[in-house]
């Protein structure tokens, strides 16, 4: 059937593509472009399609400069970025260890602890902030990286993911690993983390988009300016309507989507191959 | 090379006995072929042995030594698993080598003893390829290869031919018998297959339900099975059974659907009327034209032999191998000889041996 219809069907795919990809780039052309002109030009709505190259400069000094008073573009980032990297990061290593346990260990509660972890799926940061703030602040963590990080970490989602993974696993490779001499380690090391590693690439992909987007929880937890993250550093830039200068906001936008992007487009290449190089 | 002793070993799964006491010995380079229907215990006897498993009861004793409550991998045991259990993401030398470089031996150490096993299996030009790339048949070998360098106690092949295709069986069947022999291991084989059964042991346990119903050679089983149940299990097509009772002084039965069958080996116990179960290959049962009128209900032409499935008068089944084509006819006319009888009691279904 597709061989029949072949270029009718090419054309109508390819239109609704090309319409679909169109409706996604445009806002984001329009960030760029806005970032190129005059704050004032925006202000007024007379935003123009075509970026005027010379406003470029805008960029290097949101970088270094920041706006309206605020942190320096560069730390922000950093900041976003440590903290991205952190949540994927710890995530993973605590979901596959606690995944690790509860698909491959018999002990007692077993499933009683699966569970409990399953259970947190309900209670995500946004349920529980005032206890979790509280509690970091019971632990003097307010304002701090880790207070910033720590509490996103603990993930039910990851844990259920990875335990599926390790389910689809036949139970002979674990055994003929453990004839080969393997402790428990040494499996997880060896054996487990390179056979799920198109699984932990996709997850680190969306682990980190997810941490790199994290609003509320910084609104709270880092009142420091030091401690700002990007998402968070655009929403402080806008003030009153005249005073925003939309030039700098939308060029801190830009700036914004670079790192997420950079590790979706890095990121994708290696899980697509890890898929495709999979045994089945 | 090693000895292996098992001593009335038992495994439960919660209320479910799945070994029934195991009592086996085997001698150093021995390769022993457990077969039996899926369920009766050979996995798990075989797993028990490996360490996957821990037994409910009883003693495993390698080479003297007691390894009952030992780790796998401290038990110098290496195992073939039916789905080769090959790890995915590393070569073929990778996957070979792996126990060794746990054991922590010398990197030449390695490289030599995997070199060596690559020759000897034909994997030399395979060993930069990752699973996925290779065959059925040269997976197969891989795992084996990984057995191999090991050098183990004892070599442990759980059904490991029966993911492949019938030709590469054949051929993989020989290989294995060639490799131990040569090797020299001591080798338990564990398989549902028949003629993997016969054709690899030095000797054979065959088990039922949890329990070892005989051990012995393979031709010793196919000659005399201990009971119907080996009789019926072991030879293709399936022995033929026939109810009769004892009769002239033990030394005839009388068959159920009528004739009279002296017994050309010798006399059987028991006194006259004792229900038997009389037992015949479809090899030894021989077209005569005055015989038993047999109704054909289904012919199998195997090239070289035919194999007819047809009904006795009193409705028993009845199975007939001969060589050559079959007769174009719906009825046959069989004769069942005094020679090649097996003769069982019926409520045990053990065999009875002549008594002179």
């Amino acid at each position: 059937m597709i061989g029949q219809s072949r270029n009718g069907t090419d054309w109508l795919a390819h239109g609704v593509l090309l319409l679909g990809a169109l409706l996604f780039i445009l806002p984001l052309w329009l960030m760029f472009a806005g970032s190129t002109q005059d704050s004032a030009l925006i202000s007024r709505g007379e935003l123009s399609m075509l970026p005027n190259l010379a406003g470029l400069g805008v960029y290097a000094d949101v970088l270094l400069h920041g706006a309206s008073g605020g942190p320096p573009v560069w730390r922000m980032l950093l900041i976003s970025f440590g903290m991205a990297m952190a949540v994927a990061i710890g995530k993973i290593a605590i979901s596959v260890i606690s995944a690790y346990a509860v698909t491959f260990f018999r002990f007692p509660l077993r499933m009683f602890c699966f569970w409990t972890i399953f259970v947190t799926l309900m209670l995500p940061v946004e349920v529980r902030i005032i206890p979790t703030f509280s509690v970091m602040a019971d632990l003097n963590m307010v304002n701090t990286f880790p207070g910033l990080v720590v509490p996103l970490i603990a993930s039910a989602t990851a844990t259920l993911l990875f335990r599926q993974t390790f389910l689809a696993i036949p139970d002979e490779l674990m055994e003929a690993a453990r004839m080969d001499g393997a402790g428990p380690w040494r499996f997880l090391k060896d054996i487990l983390l390179p056979v799920s590693a198109a699984n932990l690439a996709a997850l680190f992909v969306i682990l980190f988009v997810l941490g790199w987007n994290q609003y509320l929880w910084p609104l709270l937890v880092a009142t420091d300016q030091g401690l700002t993250p990007v998402v968070l550093g655009i929403v402080q830039m806008i003030g009153t309507e005249s005073a925003t200068e939309w030039n700098k906001v939308m060029a801190t936008g830009v700036l914004a989507l670079i790192p997420p992007v950079v590790v979706v487009i890095l990121m994708q290449r290696w899980f697509v191959k890890g898929l495709t190089e999979g045994e089945k | 090379m090693a000895t292996l002793v098992l001593d009335g070993l038992r495994k439960s799964f919660g209320a479910v006995n799945v070994l029934k006491g195991i009592d086996l010995s085997l001698a150093s380079g021995e390769m022993l072929v457990i077969v039996g229907a899926s369920g009766c215990g050979k996995s798990t006897l075989m797993r028990l042995i490996a360490g996957l498993e821990t037994p409910s009861a009883g003693q495993i004793l390698l080479d003297g030594r007691d390894v009952t409550r030992l780790d796998p991998s401290a038990r110098d045991i290496a195992m073939v698993f039916q789905n080769y259990a090959l790890y995915p993401h590393m070569s073929v030398f990778d996957n070979m080598s792996y126990g060794l470089r746990i054991r922590g031996m010398a990197k030449d150490d390695i490289h030599n003893r995997v070199q060596e096993a690559a020759v000897l299996l034909g994997l030399g030009a395979l060993l930069d390829r990752k699973p996925r790339q290779l065959s059925g048949g040269q997976r197969q070998r891989v795992a084996m290869g990984r057995a191999i360098v090991r050098e183990p106690k004892l070599f442990l092949f759980d059904e490991p031919l029966s993911n492949l295709d019938a030709t590469l069986r054949v051929t993989m069947r020989a290989e294995i018998r060639r490799l131990q022999r040569r090797m020299g291991v001591t080798s338990l084989y564990v398989t549902h297959d028949q003629v993997e059964a016969m054709t690899l042991g030095d000797r054979l346990l065959v088990m039922h339900q949890g329990i070892p119903v005989q051990l012995a050679t393979p031709m010793e089983v196919f000659e005399r099975p201990a009971n119907t149940y080996v009789a019926g299990f072991i030879g293709a097509p399936a022995m033929n059974f026939l109810p009769a009772t004892l009769s002239h002084g033990g030394t005839a039965a009388q068959l159920g659907i009528g004739p009279l069958i002296p017994f050309a080996d010798g006399k059987r116990p028991g006194a006259d009327g004792r229900t038997l179960t009389i037992g015949l290959r479809p090899e030894h049962v021989l077209p005569a034209p005055d015989g038993l009128p047999m109704q054909i209900d289904l012919i199998e032409p195997l090239g070289s032999e035919t194999v007819i499935i047809g009904r006795l008068e009193g409705g028993d089944m009845m199975s007939v191998k001969l060589a050559g084509a079959a007769p174009a006819s719906e009825t046959m006319s069989i004769a069942i000889g005094a020679e090649h009888l097996h003769v069982f009691d019926a409520e045990t279904g053990l065999r009875l041996d002549p008594t002179n």
